[in-house]
């Protein structure tokens, strides 16, 4: 009997982080002891596969077995010898292990085009890359293409910037063809630094090739010698990951001098961030490859014309390179055609927050928010109601419950008073408090901020400061009108995307959540029960049987009460810190 | 210098040549940071890695007292590649033919042998210097101070002659002067083979019109150069020397030959605004007013005669030079009086035509470039632009020398000596403001580290340095800025005088000492 | 050439000019904090925004080039109320003590405060607090006053080409220092002190010691051969300060020496009075220290007298040589530290009176 089995282990950064590279050798193990009955299988193989979205379930374990294919979630190493027992030996798959119906839930409202290689090939080996039509493109482009054929496909396919602004790509392209420099550089920016967000990441691990050969294409179309990925040092397993994948083109002669066998050059480095948030900004960027502080520089000139060492320059992000190769092989309609009018392809989102499924998804420009977070997202978690959608990370906004229908596109979230940005969603309910969702944003803008400019350095610290103040029960009469105020002068003033979008958490959730900002001013009661200095908590004494568990865990001794009688908190030492509220198992204890 | 100062940042290509720009002229070599940044190529010759080597294309350290051969290689590529510029050689210059006979032997390789710059360097150098349209030659006393001064000097002239760089704006050959009024004491006549305005003092005609003007009979009889003096002291030719505001005993080479020389006049008078080192050697000291105590005009390297005015007063009974000059003129029945500084500076523009333009009222604001011979001249921002004055400009076949003291057994290592930034001079001015001490202190001596391991020496000890002259002790620094073999030591500090161990040979015409070259041995120290 | 109309009056300037320049060249005050003409466009400070018709929103106008047929406004109430926020929020990270500061009178800063009328501020709170650094004896650095304008990292790394100092750590925590933080050490040009707006950096040497109602002179640095153009600041007789202005032939930029070498004018080893010799002339001893010579060498051997003695006596020795041994056996050496009036005196006194052609100066060295 002959079997071709092939056992696949998410090895992204989430897969490694729980445990995946344990997962991935007890199943080689597993494989090189049961040696003796190397007869039976004829081709066995176990790799690792870049990050397959749905992280929440990590590990995740493909056993296919003549193609039909078994995922396990959660996979533990102690856990494969059961399944290679059971699974591979007998070919009885352990059922209880298996993804259920949210995982194809997950799976099937989504349109994977950029991830459609994440987590199928191993992202280490450019044969697997070239064994499903890798480097067809490039090769397409170098062979039968010229630069202004390129760049109209690329127009007319309605790509936008997947970095979160959305400038029509073609047109960046032209821009940099048209320039005429005797040193033109294309740079990927792989600098995500959004907190929660992990699309780039995951293309980087999962399919780093894609990336090289969109920036191939992209060097050919614009005419430039030289390529630079800005990666952040944080994401190791990226670089990793695309220095191989370099290296590989090298040999192949798919990077380097004559490339493709024809005279032109391309010469790819990495260039490791330090983690500075704001060096995703195009100008920071290129100043920290320069070597100087990553600071955004007014924009005099368009990266197009004067970017890097003054050169034109094309700077794309991950994602936008990473649909490249797909465009070029399968027509600018049908990557046109999977979008809306305005934006064609489709979007890398990272979901997460307060909804069943979290991780990355991909869906076509045009799919409804609701979509999204109750099909692919699979709801809110428990019985709480959805309160706001956070999308654009820090720079974003909150969307309320009355614009869940709307389609997402760069100018339809912009309506709603949020943006696209680089792809995170974060699902909030009931019990998200929006003014320290707001707080929580700004927090992380106004630490990192460069400095350089007046309203995003000094700006963003004094609305943070109203904020606190409003958190912690101080809030004063004027404040909501100080924080609009400053918010909307800091979004006129700024010098860099930074600044001018580091108001928006506050100000989308001053306009849909008013009520909230003025409960913590007026009646010093936060609705959601988050903000510590407003709420008390106390225990309901019917329901309080006087069990001592509260008593127990209480690490301020706050809790009075005798056993088997109703318990008491007291609220002048009771610290707030919740743990007798997770500690009572009767619900007798509340906090308002 | 032929040109003007803000012409430098002009420049596309930038040629130093022993000069330490930004330590000894730090504003010029901003212009010429402005200039690379502007996209210039900047060339430094040098045998220490100075400051500037960081912005420059290309770095040539070569062996100090070799640059003849360096340039003269140079200009034998320039020849072979045909960068010479044919028509202003004909039309502006003459003896080219002989002279590009004698650039035969100086092949890149014979280059690199003498000088020690790789032969490839010296092509580049070539190939950027003869390729570009508005080049700048920057030189000082790495250049000067030799016993073949002059023939370095031919040579740089002769690289610009060549290639017709000189007489357009930013295209030139420039010498920075290392003091504020250099320019214009050499100007004003303090040099004893010219009258003001660089007129001979024997040539017939220029005599009697000084002689006119001045009411008295002259000496037509060159005088002595400045170290011809101290010679003649020692010899007794010399018997009484009036020095005003130098320092001698600390600027010029070997200390103790100048302390002598000074000790045997019968009578020194020393004018000066402290007691410096060779004040203590005077009869009478005189105190002088300093820069900010008096009106009159100072001249900088680019020509230009600008205003200095009178801010607070001299202490105590100090007065200007002018003062003490005209009473001891007096003295002898010999009036010299004036109303207004700026008579006497008419009186000089009497005898100098291309002063004539400079009043004090059109430098009120901002100086002017001499030559300006009418007083609606705007001043000449560079030289030879019509041609040169003598009609057509000679090339002078220089052959290479070695320097007078060579490195040998017994005093291995090669001394150079020169400038720092933070001093000035023999620091009489510099080392009596305290906040300048304190970030430069005391003397060191430059020496690579692996002479230094050799030497069982590390940054900060003491060591002996001896010449065949004199010895000193000074404190080690360690540095990757001098060649091997090569020590450097600033001559600013008395207490570890570098010029007890300089050399006095001179170079024959221009009479510098050869200050960059010498030969020494270092010890430890007992101290 | 671009052609452009400025709250209503046309103006012609360069290409790649920017509308802050073309506003400049009308005359029409534009705030400003961290623009400077010699360095690179860095719109920081927000000041300077204006409105251009067919804009969105504001642009800095030091950021911005001027094009063909822009119509701009650079004063509106919607743009003063935006400086005016902007100069509330430095000012709410800015100390108050105008009182001592060096700067007062003459900070960039105070100045714009006083036109907006900015008493009370809506934006108290945190301000940053630095421990001092500060063994330098040149720069003094009050780093809470710095509005991170940027001008002394700029002039440093684009005209100076040093680099000493950059901006470090991020948000309001942002400063700027030498690398690690620790002590400025560098050429100590003062180009930093020489560009800061407010009283951040001052230069030590002339703190407290006046800060209004000096004479400026203008005049020429006694040192190398540049022949930079200085101001010297004068109060009662005495050099407090040492600057240098944009329009001279050295751009304003000085050296260390230029700038803070000045000391030596108010030297107390300065001669003031005529010596003649009174014992035999003994060695010159190098090992003791440079200010040694006013204390002990000036007493034991010289004594004080009149200004006529002192000539008379010189003039007796001097005929008394000429005569002895000829005219050729006395020579005169000028100094570079001479004005050309004087030199040309000293040259013709020799050449003259002495009768000989025995005068030359320090060139060689």
């Amino acid at each position: 009997m002959n079997k071709d089995i092939a056992i696949k282990v998410c090895a992204g950064t989430g897969g490694v982080a729980s445990g995946g590279e344990e997962v991935l050798s007890a199943f080689r193990n597993s494989i090189s002891s049961a040696g003796l009955e190397a007869t039976i299988y004829e081709k066995c193989s176990a790799h690792r596969v870049g990050c397959r979205g749905f992280c929440a379930k990590d590990v995740l374990v493909d056993v296919i077995i003549n193609g039909e294919k078994t995922t396990y979630k959660h996979i533990k190493p102690d856990m494969v010898a059961r399944i290679f027992d059971e699974h591979i030996m007998k070919g009885n798959p352990v059922t209880e292990w298996i993804v259920g119906e949210a995982y194809f839930n997950f799976h099937n409202k989504q349109t994977k085009v950029v991830l459609s290689h994440c987590g199928e090939i191993d992202p280490e080996d450019i044969n697997a890359y070239i064994a499903v039509g890798g480097y067809k493109a490039a090769k397409k482009a170098f062979a039968s293409m010229s630069p202004e054929e390129i760049v109209d496909v690329v127009k007319s396919s309605n790509l936008r910037g997947r970095g979160g602004a959305g400038f029509p790509t073609g047109i960046k392209w032209e821009l940099g063809l048209r320039i005429e420099s005797d040193i033109k550089y294309v740079i990927c920016n792989g600098d995500e630094g959004d907190p929660g967000a992990f699309m780039d990441r995951s293309v980087m691990e999962g399919d780093p090739h894609a990336v090289i050969e969109g920036m191939i294409i992209c060097a050919k179309a614009t005419g430039s010698h030289h390529g630079y990925i800005y990666v952040r040092a944080e994401y190791p397993l990226a670089v990793k990951r695309l220095q191989m994948a370099i290296d590989q083109c090298k040999q192949s002669g798919f990077l380097g001098n004559n490339i493709f066998g024809t005279d032109f050059g391309f010469d790819l480095k990495i260039f490791q961030g330090a983690g500075a948030f704001v060096c995703g900004e195009a100008t920071a960027l290129m100043r920290s490859i320069e070597g100087k502080r990553g600071m955004p520089t007014p924009k005099l000139w368009r990266s197009a014309e004067k970017g890097l060492w003054d050169k034109p320059t094309v700077l794309n992000n991950v994602e936008t390179f990473a649909n490249i190769p797909r465009i070029i092989m399968n027509g600018a309609n049908w990557y046109r055609n999977l979008g809306t009018d305005r934006s064609g392809g489709t979007k890398v989102f990272s979901l997460s927050g307060k909804v069943k499924n979290t991780g990355l998804i991909e869906v076509p420009l045009g799919v409804t928010l609701r979509d999204i977070i109750f099909d692919i997202g699979g709801g809110i978690e428990g019985e709480k109601s959805f309160k706001a959608l956070q999308t654009g990370g820090p720079s974003g906004g909150c969307i309320p419950a009355e614009f869940l229908d709307t389609e997402v596109d760069y100018e339809s979230l912009a309506q709603v008073g949020s943006i696209m940005g680089s792809g995170g969603m974060v699902v909030l309910d009931e019990t998200s408090c929006m003014v320290n969702t707001a707080k929580f944003f700004l927090e992380f803008t106004q630490a990192e901020s460069c400095g350089k400019c007046t309203p995003c350095r000094i700006g963003t610290k004094r609305m943070l400061e109203i904020l606190e103040r409003i958190t912690s029960g101080n809030g004063k009469e004027g404040d909501i009108e100080l924080l609009e105020e400053l918010g909307h002068h800091i979004r006129a003033t700024s010098l860099c995307g930074l600044g001018m979008t580091a108001p928006n958490p506050v100000l989308s959730t001053l306009r849909y959540f008013r009520n909230e900002y003025e409960s913590h001013i007026r009646d010093k009661k936060c609705p959601a029960a988050v903000c510590k200095d407003l709420i008390t908590y106390s225990v309901l004494e019917e329901i309080c049987n006087g069990c001592g568990a509260c008593k127990r865990a209480c690490p301020a001794d706050a809790v009075r009460g005798k056993r088997k009688s109703p318990h008491r908190i007291d609220p002048e030492i009771c610290i707030k810190c919740g743990t007798c509220f997770d500690a009572c198992k009767f619900k007798a204890i509340i906090k308002i | 210098m032929t040109n003007s100062i803000p012409e430098i940042e002009n420049h596309d290509v930038i040629f130093v040549i022993g000069s330490n720009t930004t330590e000894t002229h730090p504003i010029i070599g901003l212009r010429m940071k402005k200039a690379v940044k502007r996209g210039a190529d900047l060339i430094v010759a040098d045998p220490r890695r100075i400051d500037l080597v960081r912005s420059s294309s290309l770095w040539l350290q070569q062996t100090p007292g070799t640059d003849v051969a360096l340039l003269n290689s140079i200009m034998h590529v320039i020849v072979k590649e045909d960068f010479i510029d044919k028509k202003f050689i004909e039309e502006r210059t003459e003896g080219f033919e002989s002279f590009k006979d004698s650039l035969d032997e100086f092949t890149p390789e014979a280059g690199e042998r003498i000088t020690g710059v790789p032969k490839e360097k010296i092509v580049k150098a070539a190939f950027l210097y003869g390729d570009a349209v508005r080049p700048g030659i920057y030189y000082t006393m790495g250049i000067t101070q030799h016993t073949h001064g002059t023939e370095n000097v031919y040579a740089i002239a002769n690289l610009a002659l060549m290639t017709g760089n000189l007489g357009r704006e930013s295209t030139g050959v420039n010498p920075l002067r290392g003091q504020n009024n250099v320019q214009g004491a050499t100007d004003m006549g303090c040099i004893p083979d010219f009258y003001p305005g660089y007129q001979r003092v024997d040539v017939p005609g220029i005599k009697q019109k000084f002689e006119k003007a001045w009411g008295v009979k002259l000496s037509d009889k060159p005088g002595l150069k400045a170290p011809e003096m101290i010679r003649a002291a020692i010899e007794g030719k010399l018997r009484a020397l009036y020095i005003m505001g130098e320092n001698p005993i600390l600027s010029d080479p070997d200390v103790r030959h100048t302390i002598n020389a000074l000790k045997n006049l019968d009578f020194l008078v020393v004018q000066d605004i402290f007691l410096t080192e060779t004040a203590e050697l005077a009869d009478v000291i005189l105190p002088s007013a300093c820069y900010a105590e008096k009106n009159g005009t100072f001249t900088n390297t680019s020509r230009t005669v600008q205003r200095i005015r009178k801010a607070v007063e001299p202490p105590g009974d100090a007065k200007a030079d002018s003062y003490s000059i005209s009473e001891l003129g007096k003295r002898f029945g010999y009036e010299m009086n004036y109303n207004l500084m700026e008579d006497i500076f008419q009186e000089a523009k009497k005898l100098w035509p291309a002063l004539v333009g400079v009043t004090y009222k059109r430098i009120s604001k901002a100086g002017l470039q001499w030559p300006c011979p009418t007083l609606d001249h705007p001043g000449t921002p560079y030289l030879f632009k019509g041609g040169f004055p003598r009609g057509r400009a000679t090339f002078t076949s220089v052959r290479y020398r070695a320097s007078e003291e060579l490195p040998d057994n017994d005093y291995p290592f090669l001394l150079s000596t020169g400038r720092q930034l933070f001093q000035y001079h023999t620091g009489s001015m510099t080392r009596r403001v305290d906040a300048i001490n304190m970030v430069s202190p005391g003397a060191y001596i430059e020496i690579h580290p692996d002479d230094a391991d050799k030497l069982n020496v590390r940054d900060g000890d003491i060591v002996k340095v001896t010449s065949r002259r004199g010895s000193l002790d000074i404190e080690v620094m360690v540095s990757e800025r001098p060649l091997k073999g090569l020590v450097f030591i600033p001559f600013h500090y008395r207490e570890a005088a570098a010029n007890l161990l300089t050399n006095t040979a001179l170079d024959p015409v221009a009479k510098i000492p050869e200050l960059k070259v010498c030969a020494v041995k270092i010890e430890q120290s007992n101290k | 050439m671009v052609t452009l109309k400025i709250d209503g009056k046309k103006v012609t300037v360069r290409k790649l000019s920017t509308v802050l320049d073309a506003a400049r060249k009308l005359d029409i005050p534009i705030p400003t904090l961290c623009h400077h003409p010699e360095l690179s466009p860095f719109g920081g400070c927000r000041l300077c925004l204006i409105e251009i018709k067919g804009y969105p929103k504001p642009v800095a106008s030091c950021t911005t080039f001027a094009k063909e047929g822009m119509e701009i406004i650079t004063a509106s109430p919607s743009l003063e109320k935006l400086r005016r926020t902007t100069l509330e929020l430095i000012l709410s990270d800015h100390p108050k003590d105008c009182m001592v500061c060096e700067r007062a009178g003459d900070c960039k800063l105070q100045e714009l405060a006083y036109f907006y009328g900015i008493r009370e501020n809506r934006f108290e709170g945190e301000r940053r607090i630095y421990t001092k650094k500060d063994n330098n004896p040149f720069v003094a650095r009050e780093m809470e006053k710095c509005i991170l304008c940027g001008q002394c990292v700029r002039i440093c790394d684009e005209i100076q080409g040093v680099g000493a100092i950059d901006f470090a750590y991020r948000g309001l925590k942002t400063k700027i220092c030498p690398p690690f933080e620790k002590d400025l050490d560098c050429e100590f040009c003062g180009q930093c002190v020489s560009v800061c707006p407010t009283g951040a950096l001052t230069g030590k040497m002339w703190a407290h010691k006046g800060r209004q109602n000096f004479k400026e002179v203008e005049t020429v640095c006694p040192y190398c051969g540049c022949g930079c153009n200085l101001t010297l600041h004068v109060w009662r007789n005495e050099v407090i300060r040492v600057s240098s202005k944009e329009d001279t032939i050295n751009e304003g930029w000085l050296c260390a020496k230029g700038r803070f070498g000045y000391g030596f004018i108010h030297s107390p080893d300065r001669l003031a009075k005529p010596l003649i010799r009174t014992a035999p002339k003994e060695g010159v001893d190098l090992n003791k220290p440079q200010n040694s010579s006013r204390f002990t060498i000036h007493d034991s051997q010289f004594k004080e007298v009149s200004w006529d003695e002192a000539l008379d006596y010189i003039a007796v020795k001097l005929k008394e040589t000429k005569e002895k041994y000829g005219s050729d056996a006395v020579g005169g050496l000028s100094s570079a530290r001479c004005t050309n009036e004087e030199n040309y005196l000293f040259q013709k006194f020799i050449r003259a009176v002495i009768g000989t052609n025995n005068v030359d100066h320090c060139a060689r060295y």
